[in-house]
């Protein structure tokens, strides 16, 4: 089956990155696939790739990024709403040109886009599960 | 439908909410705090009857992570991640109570 999950809460503070992980591995070792993972508000810290938790820890980002999900064209399926990562100061490479910003930190397993992806997840997939606080 | 709930009844009154709205076919999955409506001498008398009805599970490591393994009231079925994904494939629209 087709599923698509959103998270919208960041690591580490709460439950829901790491709950939406569990399924989303235990989806995939049963045969579903995981058509996108669609992270909203906070949860667009997930996809910090300066994050560096205690080596006795879970690296939750990294967690994600093992995953690696993509579709068939080759592009992450992690997708990152870009209205929720700016404001946060979460930023890829083509938006920290745009923007004059000399940086970027968004984890090359993930990408950046609209909220219209999260949209496109729901009618794409036959089930959407959603991971908040 | 299935409807999952992760907050304690004592903290926000989301599983209240969500008794007040499922319908006769829903079934309700318990997760992260929300296990904790799971143990005995809580709140758990709301999930009574739906629970002697087959129909509200608690996922099993939220529910030994918060140490209430041996206090879970009656008829609540426990599952694993991988039946947390039966349930969402089985029931339909999943909603999220967070």
């Amino acid at each position: 089956m087709k599923i698509s999950i959103q998270i919208n809460e960041g690591p580490y503070q709460h439950q829901a990155s790491d709950s939406a992980y569990q399924f989303a591995k235990a989806a995939i070792a049963k045969g579903h696939e995981i058509f996108r993972v669609f992270f909203y508000h906070d949860g667009v810290n997930n996809a910090s790739r300066f994050t560096v938790p205690p080596q006795d820890d879970r690296n939750i980002v990294n967690q994600w990024a093992e995953l690696d999900i993509k579709n068939a064209a080759g592009e992450p399926e992690l997708v990152v709403c870009i209205a929720a990562a700016l404001r946060r100061g979460m930023i890829d490479a083509s938006e920290a040109g745009k923007n004059g910003i000399d940086g970027n930190n968004i984890h090359p397993a993930f990408r950046i886009s609209g909220l219209g992806q999260l949209i496109e997840a729901g009618i794409q997939s036959e089930r959407l599960v959603v991971f908040g606080d | 439908m299935l409807h999952t709930v992760n907050k304690s009844v004592f903290e926000r009154n989301s599983l209240q909410s969500c008794l007040n709205t499922i319908d006769d076919s829903s079934v309700i999955l318990l997760i992260e705090d929300g296990v904790i409506s799971a143990a005995k001498h809580t709140k758990s008398a709301l999930l009574a009857d739906l629970a002697a009805a087959g129909r509200v599970f608690a996922l099993q490591g939220d529910v030994e992570a918060r140490g209430i393994s041996s206090k879970l009231a009656d008829n609540i079925k426990l599952v694993d991640y991988e039946g947390f994904v039966d349930l969402v494939v089985e029931h339909g629209t999943a909603v999220s109570w967070v």
